[in-house]
């Protein structure tokens, strides 16, 4: 039948290609490619109610004591200190072993403490956290070097292990005092 | 009569564009998968703080954001310009955030838990005191895994 083979016909797809970009001009626009990226932390969990902290076993010289007031003036180990010379001197106390008397024993047993007034920025805040995690990223990176050869995030979980159990990210947060009444 | 003859006269044939739409639709199918819609509006205004020792976070679906900023300009009348948190699509206090945690964790594999992360979203500008009880919330609620949002760059 004549008719039949005309209903047969295929159907004109040329206008798909039309539809498919406009589809995709959609997406395109719509896409947000960002990744989202940050410093990673882990808070303590609260204190049990009976629980007095315990903190006699903590020699004072394994502590890297770090004040942020709230001009965002810092105060390390007692003296007046710029940020940007904050990564060194904590790459100093914890990677020390007891060469100093001042500074920590060895980089297990280093502890940074971190306090902040209420009135701190949040910028300055991360900056601290910025430049404390920079020491101890580079103080890992060299370990790593020089024992495996390669960098830090290169390395197998196991030995990122090793090299984490020779230096432990310990930056303690002291619950905020508010100093001055500036918020 | 050759089998094979020249059809054209000269001029060279046009290119098919027949599988044109297969390149698109390829395209297409790529940033469909690709595009992560916002589903939040934002309130408040966040220009997140930039550091070099950044971190990419892993598996966005488990992560809970949570905003600190100032309203932005169009809330400014009715809400001042004191930092507030979003959660959300909402203004919230602090006292929310222990709620939020919760349905947030409801909406979640038992298994996945753990892996759960609280991202603080903070602006510049915002003061610690904000945060700090935006954290000690986060303790009770024992999300522990925390991540402050930045920027690459250095300040």
């Amino acid at each position: 039948m004549a008719r039949s083979n005309r209903e047969l016909q295929e159907i004109n797809a040329g206008a798909m290609a039309d539809i498919a970009f406009l589809l995709l001009i959609f997406f395109l626009v719509t896409t947000t490619m960002d990744v989202d990226t940050g410093i990673a932390r882990k808070l303590p969990p609260m204190p049990e109610e009976e629980q007095i902290e315990d903190d006699s076993q903590i020699h004072a010289r394994n502590i890297y004591v770090v004040l942020v007031n709230s001009n965002n003036q810092l105060l390390v180990e007692g003296v007046p200190m710029d940020i940007s010379q904050l990564k060194d001197g904590a790459k100093a106390f914890i990677n020390n072993n007891g060469l100093s008397p001042e500074l920590s024993d060895n980089p297990e047993k280093a502890i940074i403490s971190l306090q902040n007034d209420r009135g701190t920025s949040y910028k300055t805040y991360i900056q601290v956290q910025n430049e404390l995690t920079a020491a101890y990223n580079e103080l890992r990176n060299t370990a790593a070097l020089s024992e495996f050869g390669s960098r830090y995030y290169d390395l197998s979980k196991s030995q990122q292990r090793t090299i984490r159990k020779k230096y432990p990210q310990k930056i303690s947060e002291a619950e905020p005092k508010n100093v001055s009444d500036n918020e | 009569m050759s089998k094979f003859k020249r059809k054209s006269k000269g001029g060279s044939p046009g290119i098919s564009t027949a599988s044109l739409p297969d390149i698109v639709f390829m395209l297409l199918f790529f940033f469909m998968v690709t595009t992560v819609m916002r589903e939040t509006t934002l309130f408040v205004d966040v220009t997140t703080p930039k550091a070099t020792e950044i971190r990419k976070m892993e598996k966005k679906s488990l992560v809970s954001y949570i905003y600190i900023g100032s309203p932005v300009k169009r809330l400014q009348s009715s809400y001042g310009t004191k930092p507030r948190i979003q959660l959300n699509d909402a203004f919230a206090e602090t006292a929310d955030i222990q709620e939020f945690i919760a349905t947030e964790r409801e909406s979640h594999d038992e298994k996945e838990i753990p892996y759960m992360t609280v991202s603080i979203k903070g602006d510049e500008q915002v003061k610690m005191g904000t945060v700090i009880d935006v954290k000690q919330e986060l303790r009770k609620a024992n999300a522990l895994k925390i991540n402050y949002s930045t920027r690459k760059g250095t300040y």
